[in-house]
């Protein structure tokens, strides 16, 4: 016990006085958590149109302004042909082209039916999807309308309708902070946890220190625990700042139980400074083990299902997250924060993460050699 | 005739089928000062490091302080004290900072702490430089201070890897007064190094070349065996069939 | 020359000997477009949600085996309360709940209006939206059924094109954004840090006492980075045209050219970097700060930068990975010709020169 109360001295001592260093673990997250919230927005709104109306009638104006006062649309240019317009969409200047056909009115009251052509830029796929789905529901609106004006309502509305009435529960007003806060925030954590715990031992070996330690007769769990403790705190700190700002920025006030978060994170953090630990003893350098860790949190981080669900995934691609920590914290997050479940509902997920601690940790000890 | 502290038989260390340290066998006793010398690559700092606990063996035996170095590393490590060629105190922690923590993690009391750092800072007249850290002091001061470091536990030996390598020669000459006191005492010490005044200074001495020991005796008995007049000419002669070079 | 060959060996002996570093750095962009292209789909495949039915007629039966029957649920009958749902969703164990009231037919036929409920657990609100849009889908669907033999007079039709994509598949905007992505880690990262360990370990200053020229010193660590980023260059897109099918529709010399262009860019961001860092741990922070972060997020390929707010989205401008983001794009999947990116070319070349000439600057002031 002795022993880790000077290891412990050290390693505090050494953070507190590299200030740079502390300063970029401390203030780095709060400054990603105010960022990534409004950047990460995966709402579609202010879609470039370009507009090619070859009718120039009353109605093909009035389908216009209907479809740029819905508010995801905005005007970007009137162009005189679709040539022109096509130009505009390689440009980036504008994401879709409506074309309005000649006689557009008039063909829709002979003919019954009328086409219009609307081309999508669709590099971006989901922003393609979506904006094409409100410029045809926009439309399609704008059709009824039109319908109800020329024709008796009782000629053709005979068929039934069934509404879907949709709620959100835990986040009614679809905002993507709420969703998005929680899940950076452990991301966070997670990366300056691991990176710099693995970087501090490897650390010493770059400069030999560590080899003054290992001709003590110090025990490698002690040693362990000397690198570990100082990073849970330091997890712990960031951690708190992160729901500060969650709470006063984001106004997202966790509905569950702090202390069970606190619990959560407490076992979490264990699991992924047990990982950085395994990933010095694995490396000589600090570059190896920065590469290293750098790979294992891109992977961990795109199959976290803070992008893309989870359950959407492969079944390979479902085995290998049941292997990654970050996507139980994420789960547990939005249970404990948005949903308010309690202990019996993360017990499962508690479980797997004490798992990885252990194993992670023991496995970290056992590879650590004082003797090569 | 004392027990030696330190004892070795054929012992040996390959790198894959480079034999570092080719079936080494000598003995050192109490509160010898034994110089370990050798051309750069010869294998001294293999050796060292297989007495210390660092490196494992190939093959061959070897006890310190009457421990065995396979299974008892833990207990030797209560007895030794190591000093590195790549100079390794903490350089973002003061002078009295790294003087506590070596002396907390070999378990002193937090009085002998006090005491003895009072001491050291004292004999090293570092009193003033005490809340310095330690990347402010000149390379001397370092080493100088690492030594008492390594020393702090009381160990039986210690075990000095090239301690002066990069400083002028009155340092030098400091840096090993410091030893000389510390052998008075009872310290066996073990060094390295391929400054040949150095090995003057050593009661016994042993040449390595290309990972065995081709010579072992006492500077003046090696002149007389090698005909030389100064340890210059003896380590020359051996080190001329040297293969290795770096 | 043969000076700056000697270097430059020795860089690479440095680097090559690093196997385990190598293999990150190699098998990362791999790993990413495996999980791209095969593991992250916003597609849900079988949710597990729970279908109350209080009515029990034709209709709620037949739209329950309509839902059942698509791919994207997988449903379990029950008649739960609020607070059995409540409970559910805080365990996790459903992602969804839809509720037919009583009298649902009965209400369709007699007020020619019935209600469905649908309850998303939008704590994953990406989860949420989708699945409500399948079952509004579903729904709407089955309700085009009802009325198939009515023709309805005056139709709008629309006929929506998609240009370039026309499958939608999320590769053409994930390429681009990867290949910046690893040109950041492995020309700012992995450089910054390998000349700042030089400094660390105090290797640097004897290489710069060397007769030869200090810069070329600083060239001579590029080369090996310089390399393996086109190798990255030419696997992911390699593995993209063999796994994901996505061709390069417009020059290929002309994106390798663009490319070296953006990985000189890098380079200069990473010997800046190295230049104000003391430690290898600050030239990490460092690059994560400056360059793989802006990246992610200022880019436009994760998030379309037209939604961000105005201050974010004037930064963006002076992030160089957006502009290649923008060039890589247009090359790859319009199949611009030179004559569609030079703007973009050009305000790179003024970024890299910009960068190059501070970052010289500063280097010499260190030496003096």
């Amino acid at each position: 016990m002795r022993t880790i109360k000077f290891l412990l001295q050290k390693e505090f001592r050494q953070i507190f006085r590299n200030k740079t260093l502390l300063r970029s673990i401390l203030i780095s997250p709060c400054i990603q958590l105010l960022i990534l919230p409004l950047a990460a927005n995966y709402e579609v709104k202010n879609i470039s149109l370009a507009v090619v109306d070859n009718d120039h009638s009353a109605y093909s104006q009035k389908m216009i302004s209907k479809i740029t006062s819905s508010g995801y649309f905005k005007l970007t240019s009137y162009n005189s042909s679709f040539k022109e317009a096509y130009h505009q969409i390689e440009e980036d200047k504008a994401d879709i082209i409506l074309e309005i056909p000649a006689h557009f009115e008039r063909n829709l009251v002979r003919e019954n039916e009328q086409k219009l052509f609307v081309a999508v830029n669709a590099i971006n796929g989901t922003k393609a999807l979506l904006g094409g789905g409100y410029l045809a529901n926009i439309i399609n609106n704008y059709n009824n309308e039109i319908r109800l004006q020329w024709v008796q309502p009782s000629r053709f509305n005979t068929a039934p309708l069934i509404e879907i009435a949709s709620s959100n529960w835990y986040n009614p007003l679809m905002n993507y902070q709420i969703f998005m806060v929680p899940g950076i925030l452990v991301m966070l954590v997670t990366m300056i946890g691991g990176m710099m715990c693995s970087l501090n031992i490897v650390k010493e070996k770059e400069i030999g220190t560590i080899e003054q330690i290992n001709v003590t007769p110090i025990k490698k769990h002690h040693f362990i625990l000397g690198k570990l403790i100082p990073f849970w705190v330091i997890g712990m700190v960031v951690f708190t700042l992160g729901l500060l700002i969650a709470r006063f920025v984001y106004h997202i006030i966790p509905i569950g139980n702090i202390s069970l978060l606190y619990g959560f994170l407490a076992v979490y953090l264990l699991a992924v400074l047990g990982l950085g630990l395994l990933i010095s003893t694995y490396s000589d350098t600090q570059q190896q083990a920065m590469s290293i860790t750098f790979f294992f949190v891109m992977i961990f981080n795109l199959m976290s299902g803070l992008y893309t669900p989870v359950e959407s995934m492969p079944n390979w691609a479902q085995w290998i997250a049941k292997f990654n920590p970050l996507s139980y914290f994420i789960q547990v997050m939005r249970m404990v924060v948005l949903k308010g479940s309690e202990f019996n509902d993360v017990k499962p997920h508690l479980i797997a993460i004490l798992g990885f601690a252990i194993v992670f940790n023991t496995w970290a000890i056992l590879n650590y050699r004082k003797r090569a | 005739m004392q027990q030696p502290v330190i004892k070795t038989e054929l012992l040996t260390k390959r790198f894959g089928s480079f034999t570092a340290a080719d079936e080494l066998t000598f003995e050192v006793y109490p509160g010898e000062i034994f110089g370990f010398l050798g051309a750069n690559g010869a294998g001294k700092t293999t050796a060292m490091r297989m007495l210390c606990g660092l490196s494992l063996p190939s093959s061959g035996k070897a006890t310190i302080a009457g421990f065995d170095i396979y299974k008892q590393t833990e207990k030797i490590k209560q007895n030794i004290g190591y000093m590195s060629q790549k100079f390794s105190l903490y350089e973002d922690l003061t002078v009295i900072e790294n003087i506590r923590f070596y002396a907390g993690i070999y378990g002193l009391s937090d009085k002998e702490i006090k005491a003895k750092s009072n001491n050291l800072l004292d004999q090293l007249g570092l009193q003033n430089e005490a809340k310095k850290l330690v990347s402010e002091l000149p390379l001397g001061w370092k080493q100088k201070l690492s030594f008492s470091v390594a020393v702090i536990h009381q160990p039986k030996i210690v075990f000095l890897d090239e301690p002066t390598g990069g400083v002028d020669p009155v340092t030098r000459r400091q840096f090993w007064d410091l030893i000389y006191d510390a052998s008075d005492k009872g310290l066996t010490v073990f060094v390295t190094t391929h400054y040949m005044d150095e090995a003057e200074y050593c009661n016994r001495i042993s040449i390595m070349v290309d990972g065995r020991i081709e010579a072992l005796d006492t500077p003046s008995n090696l002149k007389k065996q090698f005909s030389a007049n100064s340890m210059d000419d003896v380590f020359y002669q051996l080190a001329r069939g040297a293969k290795r070079n770096e | 020359m043969k000076q700056l060959f000697i270097f430059v060996r020795k860089e690479f002996y440095h680097v090559f000997r690093d196997r385990k570093t190598l293999l990150m750095l190699f098998g990362l962009p791999i790993a990413q477009i495996v999980l791209f292209g095969f593991a992250l789909t916003t597609e849900i495949k079988n949710a597990k949600i729970v279908v109350a039915d209080y009515s029990k007629d034709i209709v709620s039966k037949q739209i329950i085996d309509k839902i059942d029957a698509s791919r994207y649920f997988d449903i379990e009958k029950s008649l739960m309360s609020h607070d059995q749902i409540e409970a559910a969703f805080k365990e996790g164990k459903i992602k969804m709940a839809v509720i037919f009231p009583e009298n649902f037919n009965k209400n369709l036929l007699h007020t020619n209006k019935a209600q469905i409920q649908v309850i998303a657990d939008a704590s994953d609100l990406n989860t949420a939206v989708t699945l409500t849009n399948y079952i509004s889908s579903i729904i709407g669907d089955y309700q085009q059924q009802m009325v198939k033999n009515v023709v309805l007079p005056y139709r709008i039709v629309p006929e929506i094109r998609m240009l370039y994509n026309p499958q939608l598949k999320g590769e053409h905007t994930f390429i681009p954004g990867m290949m910046a992505m690893i040109m950041m880690l492995v020309c700012v990262m992995m450089t910054a840090i390998s000349i700042v360990k030089e400094k660390e370990l105090g290797t640097m200053e004897i290489l710069l006492v060397s007769p030869f020229k200090p810069l070329m010193v600083i060239l001579s660590k590029f080369v090996p980075y310089l390399i393996i980023s086109l190798v990255n260059v030419t696997s992911i897109l390699l593995l993209s045209w063999i796994f994901l099918h996505l061709p390069i529709k417009g020059s290929i010399l002309l994106l390798y050219a663009v490319s070296l262009l953006f990985i000189i860019t890098s380079l200069a961001i990473g010997l800046l970097i190295s230049i104000v860092s003391q430690s290898q741990q600050s030239a990490m922070f460092g690059s994560l700060m400056a360059t793989m972060l802006p990246t992610l997020l200022l880019s436009g390929f994760m998030f379309p930068i037209e939604n961000m707010p105005l201050p974010l989205q004037i930064i963006s401008n002076v992030v160089p990975s957006k502009w290649f983001y923008i060039i890589v794009k247009d090359i790859m999947i319009k199949g611009s010709g030179f004559g569609a990116i030079w703007k973009e070319t050009l305000i790179l070349v003024g970024m890299t020169v910009f960068l190059l000439i501070i970052s010289l600057k500063k280097f010499k002031i260190r030496l003096e």
